[in-house]
C-alpha cells in the first residue's frame, strides 16, 4: 500500500514536470512589474480592465522602479514581463541594458504625477515649511548657524531653532527607508532643492560632486528623522499617536486620511489636489510605464490594456484613477501621450 | 564503657544535628521550590497575556469584515435595453450597460440630485461591483429579463466604513471622504430600510480587488492550496524515502554524517534564501513562469525538507529494534521488514512532521517574494501554473493598501490564515494521539 503510494507521488511528481514546457509555450494574460507607488493605480486599470473585457485580468507584481526594470529588460519572450511601472523616468544605461538583451523599442507612457507630502496629526495649528527648513532639519552636516561656510554636525534639535515661526517641538519626522522609491524623489525634490539655497554648497556641485551629493543626500542618524519602513499606514498611524512628529508619505495616503492628518505647505503651497495638478505644489514627481513593443500582437490584450489606461475615463481629470489619488497631467500632455501611446512610438534607444 | 556511652552520645547528637539541619533549610527549600514554580507559571502567563493581545487585537480590528454594508436597488430589468433582439444571447447580454441601468435607478430614487458633480457624488455610493453583480445576475438566470429584481449589492468601502463607525462624520466637510449631500442620502437609505449590513459573501468567494468591498481571500486560498499540494506531492516521498535510508541503510561513514549535518543545516536557512534559489534555479535555468504555484511549491518544498526528514528519522528511530528483528527472524528481507512493519508503525509521527512542516510552508511569504508571487491577481488561478499568490502574501499586500477599509480586510485575512494554522496543527495533534503507540 505504502508502496503505491509513493509511486502514486512520483508520478504525479514526473505529471507536473511534463506540464513545464506546455506552460512555458504561451502566455495569455499580461505580466506587469515595477514601482510600488504606481502598483494602486495599474492594479485598478488592470482590473477594470479584466472585468470589461474578454481578456484575463492582467498579473502585477509589485517590485520597485529599478527592480522591474530590470526584470523587463531581461529579453523578449513570454518569461519576460511586458510592462513595467516606474515612479521615475528610465535611465539611458538601462535602456542601454535592454537593449544588449534584445529589448530595443521599448514605448514610454507617463501617466501622471504623485504628490509627496509632509504632514502631521490633525487638530494642531497648519505648518508652512520651505524646503531649505526641511534639508536643515533633515541633514546630517548643516551650516554653521553661527555663520561662515563650513558645516557642522546638525544641532537642530526643535523646529523653531531653525525658524521661531515653526512650532518649539522636537524634530521628529517619520519617512521610507533608503530603498524606496518614495525617499529618492523626496531627496532629490527636497533635500536637493534645498541644500543648493546654499551658495557654496551649488558651488560645490561643480567643484567636487561627490561632496556635493554627500552633503545634500545625507539624512541625520540621531533620531531626528526615522525610518518607518514601507508600510505609509504605519507612518499615518504613528502620527495619530504622535502629534508632534511629521511624517513623509505619498498623496494618495493623506487623501485616504484627511480626517486624520494635515499636510504641510510647502513653498507657501498646500498639498491639495488641484496644487499639485497644476504644477504650484513643488513636491511631485512624474509615473510612468514602460511596453515591450515586441510582445504587442503576441500576448492577447496588450494594446488594449494600453488603451484603457491612457483613456480619459482612467486617467482624466475625473477619471478613476484620480479618484485613487493620481495626479493627471495637463490636457496638452495626456493628448499627446495618448497619441504616442497608441502609436506605439518608441524611445530613441541611445 | 564511658567510651561506648559518649560514643553513642555522640552519634545522637550528630542525628539530631543533621535533622535539626535538614528541618533547619526546609522552609527555605520549600520557599525555592514554591518561588520555581511561581516562575513557571509567570512565563506561561507571560506568553498566555500576549497571545490574548494578539488575537484580541486581531479580532477586534477584524470581525467587522465579515459584514458589508450593501444596498438594496429594485432594478427594472428592461428587455430594449439589455437585450434588444430577443436573443437571449449570452454575449449581447454580457455586454448591456448594466451600469447605467443601476445608475438609471438611483436617480429615480433621488429624483431632486440634478448637477454633474452631484450625480457622480451619488453614483459613489455604490461599488463599481454593482454592475457587474447585477451582469452575473441577468447572465446566470435570462428570464430575469422583463422584470423588476430587488438585489442587494455592496456599498462604497466610504459607506461601509462610516456604517462600521471607522469614519467619523464630524469635522469640516472638506476633511471628510463622504460629503454633506452624501451623508443626507445614505440616512435617507437607512430609514428606507435600503442600506444594512450583511454577511459578507464576497470575502470568501472572490479574488483579490482594489476595491475593499469586492476583495476577497479565495483568491489566495487557492493559490496557498495549489501551492501547498505541490508541496505535499514533493517533500513528502522525498522526505521519507530520505529518512528512511538514511536511518535503516545508510552505512554510517564520514559522507552520511556529512548529508547529516547539511540536512540539519539546511533546516536553519533563513527562507529568504530558498526564493534566490527558486529564482536562479526553477526560473531562470529551468525557464518555469514566474508566479506560478509550481514554482511556490519546489521552493516551498526545499524549506520543507529537512523539517520532514529530521521528523520522519525521529519517528524511525521511535520503532522497537524487537518489530525489526522479528521481522527479520522470520525471513522477511530488510525491504520487507522495513515496509511492513517498520514504516506503518513510523508513519503517525512522520504525518505529524509533515503537517508540521506544511503548516510552516502555508505562513511563509519571503522566499515567495523573489519568484514573483507577490503580485496583484483578480481572477481566481485554475491550476498550478496559473498566476497565484498566497494568503500571507495578500495580507501584505492588503495591509500596504492606502483605502481605509482595507485595515478591517487585512486583521479579517490574518484570521483566516490562523483559523487554517489551527486547524491543520490541531489535525497533526489528534492523529499523533489516535495513531500513538507507547511500547
Amino acid at each position: 500500500m505504502i508502496d503505491k503510494a509513493i509511486v502514486a507521488g512520483l508520478g504525479a511528481s514526473l505529471a507536473l514536470g511534463a506540464g513545464f514546457a506546455q506552460a512555458q509555450a504561451s502566455r495569455d494574460y499580461i505580466s506587469i512589474v515595477g514601482s510600488s507607488t504606481v502598483y494602486p493605480f495599474a492594479t485598478v486599470v488592470a482590473e477594470q480592465f479584466g472585468k470589461t473585457t474578454q481578456f484575463k485580468t492582467p498579473k502585477i507584481e509589485s517590485t520597485g522602479s529599478g527592480g522591474g526594470i530590470k526584470l523587463f529588460c531581461a529579453g523578449v519572450g513570454v518569461q519576460h514581463p511586458d510592462i513595467t511601472n516606474a515612479s521615475r523616468a528610465i535611465k539611458k544605461s538601462e535602456l542601454e541594458t535592454c537593449a544588449k538583451n534584445g529589448v530595443k523599442e521599448v514605448v514610454e507612457v507617463k501617466i501622471g504625477y504623485d504628490g509627496i507630502t509632509v504632514a502631521h496629526h490633525k487638530g494642531g495649528k497648519p505648518v508652512a515649511m520651505t524646503r531649505k527648513e526641511l534639508w536643515l532639519a533633515l541633514a546630517k552636516d548643516v551650516p554653521d548657524p553661527k555663520g561662515g561656510e563650513t558645516l557642522v554636525a546638525n544641532p537642530y534639535k526643535t523646529w523653531n531653532q531653525i525658524n521661531p515661526s515653526l512650532p518649539n517641538a522636537k524634530i521628529e519626522v517619520l519617512g521610507p527607508p533608503p530603498t524606496s522609491g518614495t525617499r529618492d524623489a523626496f531627496v532629490e525634490l527636497v533635500m536637493d532643492e534645498g541644500c543648493e539655497q546654499f551658495g557654496f554648497i551649488k558651488a560645490m556641485k561643480k567643484s567636487d560632486k561627490k561632496k556635493y551629493k554627500a552633503t545634500c543626500q545625507t539624512v541625520r542618524e540621531d533620531g531626528g528623522y526615522i525610518e518607518a519602513g514601507e508600510n505609509d499606514n504605519l507612518i499615518v498611524q504613528k502620527l495619530e499617536a504622535n502629534p508632534n512628529a511629521f511624517g513623509i508619505f505619498g498623496y494618495s495616503f493623506l487623501d485616504q486620511n484627511r480626517d486624520k492628518v494635515e499636510g504641510v505647505a510647502i513653498e507657501g503651497v498646500k498639498p491639495e489636489f488641484e496644487l499639485i495638478a497644476s504644477g504650484k505644489y513643488p513636491v511631485s514627481r512624474p509615473l510612468f510605464f514602460y511596453v515591450k513593443k515586441a510582445h504587442v500582437g503576441v500576448i492577447p490584450g496588450l494594446r488594449e490594456y494600453i488603451a484603457e489606461f491612457s483613456s480619459e475615463k482612467a486617467w482624466g481629470p475625473d477619471g478613476y484613477l484620480a479618484e485613487r489619488g493620481l495626479i493627471p497631467m495637463p490636457d496638452a500632455e495626456r493628448a499627446r501621450y495618448a497619441g504616442s501611446s497608441k502609436a506605439m512610438t518608441t524611445m530613441a534607444s541611445n | 564503657m564511658s567510651n561506648a556511652a559518649a560514643t553513642s552520645a555522640a552519634g545522637g547528637g550528630a542525628a539530631r544535628r543533621h535533622v535539626d539541619i535538614v528541618m533547619a533549610g526546609m522552609a527555605r527549600r520549600r520557599a525555592a521550590e514554591r518561588r520555581f514554580r511561581l516562575y513557571g507559571r509567570i512565563a506561561i502567563g507571560v506568553g498566555l497575556f500576549f497571545l490574548v493581545v494578539l488575537f484580541g487585537s486581531i479580532v477586534s480590528n477584524g470581525y467587522s469584515a465579515f459584514w458589508q454594508t450593501e444596498l438594496r436597488l429594485d432594478v427594472k430589468l428592461d428587455a430594449s435595453q439589455i437585450d434588444p433582439q430577443g436573443g437571449r444571447d449570452p454575449a449581447i447580454l454580457g455586454r448591456a450597460d448594466y451600469g447605467g441601468i443601476i445608475k438609471h435607478r438611483l436617480r429615480e430614487m433621488f429624483p431632486e440630485v440634478h448637477g454633474r458633480r452631484d450625480r457622480i457624488a451619488l453614483y459613489g455610493l455604490v461599488s463599481n461591483g454593482a454592475a457587474f453583480e447585477l451582469r452575473a445576475r441577468v447572465l446566470a438566470n435570462p428570464s430575469l429579463i422583463g422584470q423588476t429584481v430587488s438585489l442587494w449589492v455592496p456599498a462604497d468601502d466610504d459607506v461601509d466604513m462610516l456604517m462600521k463607525g471607522k469614519i467619523k462624520r464630524a469635522g469640516p466637510e472638506k476633511d471628510r471622504r463622504l460629503k454633506d449631500n452624501q451623508l443626507r442620502w445614505i440616512d435617507q437609505l437607512k430609514a428606507d430600510g435600503r442600506l444594512e449590513k450583511r454577511f459578507n459573501v464576497n470575502f470568501f468567494t472572490r479574488g483579490d480587488s482594489r476595491d475593499p468591498e469586492l476583495a476577497g481571500i479565495w483568491g489566495a486560498a487557492v493559490g496557498s492550496f495549489y501551492t501547498l499540494i505541490v508541496t505535499l506531492l514533493l517533500s513528502f516521498p522525498l522526505g521519507v524515502a530520505a529518512a528512511v535510508y538514511l536511518e535503516e541503510f545508510a552505512p554510517r561513514n564520514r559522507w552520511t554524517d556529512l548529508i547529516e549535518v547539511n540536512i540539519n543545516n539546511l533546516a536553519a536557512v533563513p527562507s529568504i534564501v530558498f526564493g534566490l534559489l527558486g529564482l536562479a534555479v526553477f526560473i531562470n535555468f529551468f525557464g518555469l513562469p514566474r508566479s506560478a504555484p509550481v514554482v511556490g511549491g519546489l521552493v516551498l518544498t526545499l524549506m520543507t525538507l529537512p523539517t520532514i526528514i529530521i521528523a520522519s528519522r525521529a519517528a524511525l528511530k521511535s520503532v522497537p529494534p524487537s518489530i525489526r528483528e522479528a521481522a527479520l527472524g522470520v525471513g522477511a528481507s530488510p525491504m520487507q521488514a522495513m515496509i511492513y512493519h517498520v514504516l506503518p508503525l513510523a508513519m503517525p509521527g512522520m504525518l505529524t512532521g509533515t503537517i508540521i512542516g506544511m503548516a510552516q510552508a502555508l505562513g511563509e511569504t519571503a522566499p515567495l517574494l523573489m519568484i514573483g508571487m507577490v503580485a496583484f491577481i483578480a481572477d481566481i488561478p485554475r491550476g498550478a501554473f496559473d498566476p497565484a499568490t498566497v494568503l500571507p502574501v495578500q495580507i501584505y499586500l492588503w495591509a500596504d493598501s492606502p483605502e481605509r477599509a482595507y485595515v478591517e480586510r487585512t486583521s479579517a485575512a490574518i484570521m483566516v490564515l490562523l483559523a487554517f494554522l489551527i486547524a491543520m496543527n490541531l489535525f497533526a495533534v489528534m492523529m499523533r494521539k489516535r495513531f500513538e503507540r507507547r511500547w
